[in-house]
């Protein structure tokens, strides 16, 4: 069984899935972050392809993305890393298209799935392209497609996008880049309500600004799950061997 | 349709263009796509814009013969005066025709990028007219070397949000409006100032620039009895000034077309903006083209004196037009660009934009003949270079 398929029938609710940049803060810290968030709490882990230009991100991941490249990461020593690590939870890869267009996209699909990785996003890819010259590709390899949608969405397109998807949809918490750290509120919970009353084939868990216990526990009041990215990579510590991440989830989690 | 023009319903010229975007700006470019013909073709916009180009921009610019160039280069040299426009450059053609489009669609905030500030004084120009607010990004680097321009900028009213990642030029400058945009939707339209980024853009920046190679079929059909040149010429950063020179010569297929893109110290030296000679396939803001990458994906930096052709993509159209072979690029150096500067300002009394010097210094690539006609596009003054241009007045004292 797809390890997304998995993890949803075993679990349908308060999801965590971290977001981090491989690459950051070092070079090599990709298979221990890895480890320490599968011992730590995470359901699910995303990870991030570094990217020059990351047009759908904000300062945090600007960051972490350009000191990353500056350290000379690249997508073949992160499938590296991923193999090298010891994490039994499912790896989904997100990153920006042309990365993945200059590594050739079928070698990509099929080096990612030998490193482990069970799902994609890329939240430049449109759906029209996907379906035109790589759906049959990602089925080859058994690699799951995760499409993005925003409360600027009709209906009728995230009904389009969940029909694409496999393992979960991922909706962004309002318009915005990542890691804008709002408290969430009235808005949040119509979109999140609008998403329950479509009644999706697909799980739903929402990312972007979600950055401590309470924007967390709002998100699972109301969805399957969630996904924290920014706010785990700027408390990302260099300094400590465990980069700080026991203690931060513990504060996420409120455990 | 013709599919050298203009692109297919999906915005591709060939394999080249398209919308790369975030879902998160789905709905605006789907707004743009499904809009901006029936905006730009109806009788209301039509009759506004051409009303505004004539009484305000100051158009037709002239299509001038260049004497003493004439004389040098032993051809006719036409220059066709974009600098002679409201604030200096080719820009304000896309500024008024797209704050107009943004009134249309109900938008009450305008963003924009820029390079070396024409588009940002363009976009701030047309908006204190027509009662936007306005916002430029620009990256730091720029906002030194065209200082003036940001002076204008703040005279007129706008907001200068200094870009400060990456090379802190258009690339980066690009990058944050395109981020600001994901992060207010609803009520703000974002004017592209090239034919870059995702379809609609390159084709609606494309039409709204037609207007100079409009010009020029009448111009010279007045001047020299023939409605076509032998040869047009223009710099290309994103390509805007080129398409629009360009455009209505598409079809005519005895008319060389001409870009100049920026060499910067030398295309092989890894300090160049030369994404035709440089590049080779990939996405940049949303589009397929061509752009400087390294063999990972990564968008590299790019290098150009001149802050307006210092970016390391271009547009789709011109993607196309290169591996058809439908126009010839010539990579120019700066320091070629800067004699050009020089020699255009001593023969003729016209200093250029650092930007169109590049298309100046095509002539010492190629011959023409003395009975041929080439139109060089000036796209813009040079103004804002005055500071560059005298670091370098030693070099080039005795050009003349
Ligand atoms: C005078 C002038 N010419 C040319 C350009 C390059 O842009 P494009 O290639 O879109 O015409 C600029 C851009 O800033 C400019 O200011």
């Amino acid at each position: 069984m797809h390890p997304l398929d998995k993890l949803f029938k075993t679990k349908e609710k308060e999801i965590l899935s971290i977001y981090f940049t491989a690459g950051y803060p070092t070079r090599e810290s990709t298979a221990r972050i890895l480890e320490l968030l599968g011992r730590h709490g995470a359901d699910l882990i995303e990870v991030g392809l570094p990217f020059s230009d990351p047009l759908a991100d904000g300062p945090v991941i600007q960051h972490s993305s350009q000191v990353a490249l500056s350290q000379g990461i690249t997508i073949s020593e992160i499938f590296d890393q991923m193999k090298s690590a010891n994490v039994h939870k499912p790896l989904v890869l997100m990153g920006y298209l042309n990365p993945v267009l200059q590594y050739g996209f079928e070698d990509f699909l099929f080096d990612a799935a030998a490193a482990g990785a069970c799902a994609l996003i890329l939240p430049d890819l449109p759906a029209e392209v996907f379906v035109a010259n790589y759906k049959s590709l990602y089925e080859k390899y058994n690699i799951y497609p995760v499409f993005l949608i925003s409360p600027q969405t009709s209906d009728e397109r995230i009904h389009m996008l969940d029909s694409l998807s496999r393992g979960f949809l991922y909706a962004v918490s309002s318009s915005s880049t990542t890691g804008k750290a709002e408290r969430f509120g009235e808005s949040q919970k119509l979109w999140f309500d609008r998403l329950k009353a479509l009644k999706l084939k697909n799980p739903v868990l929402a990312g972007f600004g979600i950055h401590n216990h309470n924007t967390l526990r709002f998100v699972f009041d109301h969805l399957p799950g969630a996904v924290v990215g920014s706010a785990f990579i700027k408390n990302l510590d260099p300094e400590q061997n465990d980069y700080g991440i026991p203690g931060f989830m513990k504060q996420l989690l409120n455990t | 349709m013709n599919p050298l023009y203009y692109p297919d319903n999906q915005g591709f010229y060939g394999d080249f263009g398209g919308a790369f975007i975030p879902e998160m700006l789905y709905p605006n470019i789907h707004e743009l796509q499904e809009n901006y013909l029936s905006i730009l073709e109806s009788k209301e916009f039509v009759e506004q814009y051409s009303k505004l180009l004539t009484d305000y921009v100051g158009r037709p610019t002239p299509l001038y013969l260049a004497k003493n160039l004439s004389e040098r280069y032993h051809t006719n040299v036409w220059l066709k005066r974009e600098d002679l426009a409201h604030t200096g450059s080719h820009k304000i053609n896309n500024t008024v025709g797209q704050v107009l489009l943004a009134k249309k669609l109900g938008k009450n905030r305008i963003i924009a990028e820029t390079g070396a500030g024409q588009h940002g004084v363009a976009t701030a120009t047309v908006c204190a007219l027509m009662n936007m607010e306005c916002i430029v990004f620009m990256g730091e680097t720029d906002m030194k070397r065209q200082a003036p321009n940001v002076a204008r900028m703040k005279m007129l009213g706008a907001e200068v949000q200094p870009a400060t990642s990456g090379s802190k030029t258009l690339k980066d400058a690009t990058n944050e409006a395109i981020r600001y945009w994901i992060n207010h939707p609803n009520d703000t339209h974002y004017i592209i100032g090239s034919v870059v980024g995702p379809h609609p853009y390159p084709d609606l920046v494309a039409r709204l620039q037609s207007i100079i190679s409009k010009e020029i079929t009448v111009q010279l059909l007045g001047l020299t009895g023939r409605s076509s040149p032998d040869a047009v010429i223009a710099c290309v950063g994103g390509g805007s000034n080129a398409a629009g020179a360009f455009f209505h010569f598409l079809k005519t297929p005895d008319v060389l077309l001409i870009g100049a893109e920026a060499a910067g110290e030398g295309v092989n030296t890894g300090r160049t903006a030369a994404s035709l000679h440089q590049g080779s396939r990939g996405i940049i803001h949303g589009s397929m083209t061509m752009l400087m990458q390294d063999k990972n994906g990564q968008i590299t930096e790019p290098h150009s004196i001149s802050a307006g052709l210092d970016y390391p993509g271009i547009g789709p159209l011109h993607a196309q037009l290169f591996v058809t072979g439908k126009a010839k690029y010539y990579p120019i150096t700066d320091n070629e660009a800067l004699k050009a500067a020089f020699l255009l300002s001593r023969l003729e009394g016209i200093i250029p934009a650092l930007e169109s010097a590049h298309a100046l210094a095509v002539l010492d690539h190629i011959h023409f003949d003395p009975g041929q006609h080439v139109v060089i596009n000036l796209s813009g003054r040079g103004d804002k270079d005055l500071s560059t241009f005298l670091q370098n007045l030693d070099n080039y004292a005795s050009v003349r």
